[in-house]
């Protein structure tokens, strides 16, 4: 059996790579794909802990999770090329003018 | 040799699945050889008879010709992603055969009673959705590691294609989940026993058997969806510039797609091994009982595998758009519409 | 043996979300985060969560990543351009403070693994298993479901106003056909 902590730390890990790759990605969607990251690592601690505790609480959250994910990916590709249809560059520091 | 033992059950399971595969890339090989000829006979022609008698070695000589032709790389491709290309795409297509169950429970000499699946869990219908949906990215990557204009094309089209499709298709199945209360595809075929081994899916639920047919065709890229690889248009699509064994990977995965597909509608919507009236000749449990299971099994997915090649002998081409609009403003109105009505009818009790 | 598989998937899943990170070709990063999901739900099948491994797979490789890999694609994004690090001078303190988030970080598992808390024994539940999340989606937590269709149907107005094209982006006065609308897929087929 492998002990929970594992997986917490691994869920610390994977939240700890997307951030920072939000930081430091620039490309509109390379930051988008990084949120996602982000948003699985915490999927991997709400599982482990719903297994760990016999309770399936965690799992119907993840669930919810998913969901918000699929409409955030909807929604934000689809801001993505709006952007790149009015400034033909997916840099985000390119889109730093409110009026182009 | 003791049953029980994990490690000799684990042997065994490997030698089930080492089996199937087998026996699946027979299937596929001749199911090609069979295309062949069914299109030259719809077509008032022969069709391949030169290798071994009336061609049945026709399958061999390809094979031997695929390893033996000369890999093109193009010059421009991104090498890592067009080489992951077609192994994603078999390797998607192949996983999903073990979870289909082809005959029934049987008590054997040795092993006692056996279940004829290889795997039984209690997600087989979705991991079967699951697996599939990996398969897109075969095509998709495809198109845009070999670097050329129709390829990328051909890719485009079919991820467009079968994301569209899929949510079809995955409505058609919500049907028959409803009615039978689990996504374990063994006891949704042992539901269909009733009735003396007539009591198939597909007469509640016709609607979803005629979408879920529709939209597994498109999903597998064939006549009349098969616009990823529309020859007049795009010369060959997404798989242009793929030579040699990697064609050949594309090609076997499009057939090994083609079966699961018709495994899958066998077995949600036909019934699965149930063959009528079989109940009352041999006892269920019996080998003679499991044997001709299996052989019922077989004719009802080869008659899907018979109804795509008469499809691809008759049908013409969708255009894009019309492909599109078909699946969005058609197909997906009335998978909702199935759900909904089988959900009621579920909530009355008269399913 | 559960502990093998975990660590093989959990180095496939660390290692795909450096990759992600580290590739500079956004279609490569999309390619490393489908290994990162994939790995991830190996691990939900090790947590004996079948159903959200399965839908881990169906929602975020076969949907989410499909749809991105798409855009890709279909905008032909080049290659990131290395610019100059304009402050250069932060980095020792990124450093320090990197590290001391890791201490921490490993300060509360040791916390963890040294508490008091003791899991019931592993026997088998049926928490992972398709009846009991649906019935738990079903009774329980209906209102935040029926909350998330809500989201959902939001998401695709939202997605087919953002890629409708709007009348004022004329090309040599004729009006560009329109993008397809029905889908809540940005701009499928134009």
């Amino acid at each position: 059996m492998v002990p929970l902590s594992w997986y917490l730390a691994l869920s610390a890990v994977l939240f700890t790579i997307g951030a920072a790759g939000v930081i430091i990605k620039r490309n509109a969607i390379a930051m988008f794909m990084c949120i996602e990251l982000m948003l699985n690592a915490t999927n991997i601690t709400f599982v482990a802990f719903s297994s760990f505790f016999r309770d399936v609480t965690g799992q119907l959250f993840v669930f919810i999770v998913m969901t918000v994910a699929a409409a955030e990916a909807a929604v934000g590709l689809g801001i993505i090329i709006a952007i790149f249809r009015n400034r033909l560059s997916l840099d985000v520091d390119d889109a730093s003018v409110l009026k182009y | 040799m003791d049953l029980s033992n994990p490690y000799i059950q684990a042997a065994l399971q490997f030698l089930a699945i080492f089996i199937t595969f087998n026996v699946v890339l027979m299937i596929v090989a001749y199911t090609v050889l069979a295309e062949r000829r069914i299109l030259g006979f719809i077509q008032g022609r022969l069709g391949p008879n030169r290798v071994g008698p009336g061609g049945v070695l026709q399958p061999f000589a390809d094979l031997l010709k695929f390893i033996f032709k000369e890999e093109i790389v193009p010059d421009k491709s991104t090498r890592f992603v067009y080489f992951l290309a077609p192994l994603i795409a078999v390797t998607a297509a192949m996983m999903t055969l073990i979870v289909y169950p082809f005959g029934p429970r049987v008590t054997l000499p040795y092993f006692g009673q056996v279940e004829l699946v290889i795997a039984r869990f209690d997600i087989a219908l979705l991991y079967v959705l699951a697996v599939t949906s990996i398969g897109v990215y075969g095509i998709a990557l495809a198109g845009w590691a070999s670097n050329s204009k129709y390829s990328l094309m051909g890719g485009l089209r079919s991820s467009a294609q079968m994301i569209s499709y899929e949510l079809s298709l995955g409505l058609s199945l919500v049907g028959v989940i409803l009615m039978s209360g689990t996504l374990d595809l063994y006891e949704i075929v042992e539901q269909q026993s009733g009735w003396y081994g007539f009591k198939w899916n597909i007469f509640p639920q016709f609607i979803g058997f005629v979408v879920y047919l529709t939209s597994a065709i498109a999903e597998t890229n064939r006549v009349p969806f098969d616009l990823p690889e529309a020859e007049t248009e795009l010369v060959a699509g997404f798989h242009t510039e793929y030579s040699a064994l990697k064609f050949a990977l594309f090609f076997m995965a499009e057939y090994i797609n083609m079966f699961t597909v018709s495994v899958l509608a066998t077995t949600l919507f036909l019934g699965g091994w149930n063959v009528p009236g079989l109940a009352l000749l041999f006892s269920p449990g019996s080998i003679p009982f499991a044997v001709f299971s299996v052989i019922g099994f077989f004719v009802k997915v080869f008659f899907f595998l018979f109804l795509y090649i008469w499809l691809r002998g008759t049908l013409p081409r969708f255009r894009f758009d019309q492909l599109m609009s078909f699946g969005w403003k058609f197909l997906l109105p009335v998978a909702l519409l199935n759900v909904v009505l089988t959900a009621t009818l579920v909530w009355l009790g008269v399913l | 043996m559960t502990i093998l598989i975990f660590l093989l998937l959990a180095a496939l899943t660390v290692g795909c979300a450096i990759a992600m990170v580290a590739q500079r070709n956004p279609l490569y990063s999309a390619i490393a985060l489908i290994g990162v999901f994939l790995g991830m739900a190996g691990i939900y099948v090790t947590l004996a969560a079948p159903f959200i491994a399965a839908i881990q797979v169906i929602v975020y490789a076969g949907a989410i990543m499909v749809l991105v890999v798409f855009v890709i694609m279909l905008l032909n994004v080049e290659e990131e351009v290395r610019r100059p690090i304009r402050l250069r001078y932060l980095i020792p303190l990124g450093v320090f403070l990197a590290a001391l988030l890791f201490a921490e970080t490993a300060f509360i598992i040791y916390f963890i693994e040294t508490s008091a808390y003791n899991p019931p024994p592993a026997t088998q539940s049926n928490v992972g298993l398709t009846a009991s999340v649906g019935t738990g989606l079903f009774t329980k937590y209906l209102l935040p479901f029926e909350i998330t269709s809500l989201l959902i149907l939001m998401a695709i107005v939202g997605a087919i106003t953002l890629a409708r094209r709007v009348p004022a982006l004329e090309v040599g006065g004729r009006r560009m056909q329109a993008a397809t609308t029905e889908s809540e897929k940005p701009s499928a087929a134009d």
